[in-house]
């Protein structure tokens, strides 16, 4: 077992601490060490973008960042997208599209989408599909999803 | 399996470069190409964890004295969209844009892409076509010593470099591009995402009165490191971009390249590849 150390940061809004083995990836963090299933495992090598979060305001891959590297960071993940019981306009936009089949990819392109749209209110099709690029959907296809996205960007327009 | 004794942040050049003179440091920053290694067991970890992302210093982009340095934190996120880089050195913003997807580009670093010194590492040609060199700092006798090296001499093999394990790389530098400068980069790929490279061709000169000069050419993933391509250079410099002399480069960019058969093309492929690469990106210029 690796040595471990304390860590600081701040997910979805609230101080955390917590001791972690230094070699841990954020995504096992996430899931194993604090229970925050929200965030998926999926290929765990940059592929897919199931495990996407925000860390200081700019989407990573949380399978390939170590924890230990969240120290003073500021984490966002699908948990911290809603408003109580509010869904994120993003959200309810790929609620509202049928954007969504099984689900699994589903927080990571949120998450992504979300990104993209602060990043750039005006976004275009084209920008949305190259900005999903390193977010993969194996069972509905990404024309619905593509719409959402879209209706966000338009209802903002 | 291979444990960490020993974790450390530092926030100072010189205290990481200091705890690499120490030996045994495995190196993180961006964590995109180390963390799939050690998980498919290609590497492991060395007694102590070095994570160097909190040395502020190494993650700027300046312009001094006609020079453009950036600093090996630097992501490719953050160079794509750096005022210096898109005024100056577009070329690597048009490789920026093909390289792996928008969460990957925001938490890979420069440094990380020279050093894992793939034959496919994006980043690599332009840097090359660019004449960049590479800054490796070490500890010697209580103080920091810096090396400069040209980073066409910089590659061994796969995975192989020049740079010692008590040395750090902090920046690749090279000069401002004259006004004339013009550079082009063309990859491979079904789609532009996530694609490791079949083959790679960055062309840069000077193009004065029709006639490209100051030539240099760079491809990846057609040999053993990414490489020079100097027979084409030859082929190019100096001359008014003609369709004959478009056809010799191409010729000479293949006798560059030494491409094996892989899981992503054939020996003839890639020789194919490289060759109308070359002339598309000629015939882009001129």
């Amino acid at each position: 077992m690796s040595v471990k150390t304390e860590l600081d940061f701040t997910l979805n809004g609230r101080p955390v601490n917590i001791e972690v083995p230094v070699d841990m990836t954020v995504l096992n963090l996430l899931r194993d060490a604090l229970d925050m299933k929200g965030t998926k495992y999926a290929c765990g090598e940059g592929e897919c973008g199931a495990c996407t979060i925000e860390v200081d305001g700019t989407t990573i891959n949380s399978c390939l960042m170590m924890a230990v590297d969240l120290q003073d960071r500021e984490v966002m993940t699908i948990e911290g997208m809603q408003t109580g019981h509010m869904l994120h306009p993003m959200q309810q936009s790929f609620v509202d599209h049928g954007a969504v089949q099984c689900g699994f990819c589903m927080p990571g392109m949120i998450v992504q989408a979300n990104y993209l749209v602060k990043k750039n209110p005006d976004l275009t099709r084209e920008e949305m599909k190259r900005g999903l690029e390193g977010n993969v959907c194996r069972c509905t296809g990404y024309t619905k999803v593509l719409d959402a996205v879209a209706a966000v960007v338009g209802a903002k327009g | 399996m291979s444990e960490i004794e020993k974790y450390i942040a530092p926030e100072e050049v010189a205290e990481a470069v200091e705890a690499l003179g120490t030996g045994g440091v495995t190196i993180v920053a961006g964590g995109t190409d180390l963390t799939p290694q050690i998980n498919e067991g290609r590497c492991h970890y060395e007694p102590t964890l070095m994570n160097i992302q909190r040395i502020e210093e190494l993650n700027r982009i300046s312009l001094t004295d006609g020079e453009i340095r950036i600093g090996c934190l630097a992501t490719v996120s953050e160079i794509w969209y750096n005022d210096i880089i898109i005024e100056h050195a577009d070329i690597l913003c048009q490789t920026a844009n093909c390289f792996a997807s928008d969460q990957i580009r925001n938490a890979a670093t420069i440094g990380g892409n020279i050093c894992n010194a793939s034959p496919a590492g994006d980043m690599i040609i332009p840097l090359l076509v660019l004449g960049a060199s590479v800054e490796l700092a070490s500890w010697k006798e209580g103080a920091m010593e810096i090396r400069r090296e040209p980073l066409d001499k910089f590659f061994k093999g796969p995975g192989k470099t020049i740079r010692n394990e008590n040395e750090l790389l902090v920046a690749v530098i090279f000069d401002k591009p004259s006004a004339d400068f013009i550079g082009q980069f063309r990859k491979s790929g079904p789609r532009p995402a996530l694609e490791i490279s079949t083959v790679t061709v960055g062309i840069g000169g000077d193009l004065k009165d029709g006639k490209l000069e100051n030539v240099r050419v760079a491809f990846g993933a057609v040999g053993p490191t990414p490489l020079r391509g100097k027979a084409t250079e030859v082929a190019l410099e100096g001359q008014i971009l003609t369709e004959d002399i478009i056809s010799n480069a191409a010729a000479a960019a293949q006798k560059d390249a030494s491409p094996i058969d892989d899981i992503r093309a054939t020996t003839w492929y890639r020789n194919h590849l490289i060759a109308v690469f070359t002339e598309e990106l000629l015939n882009n210029v001129c």
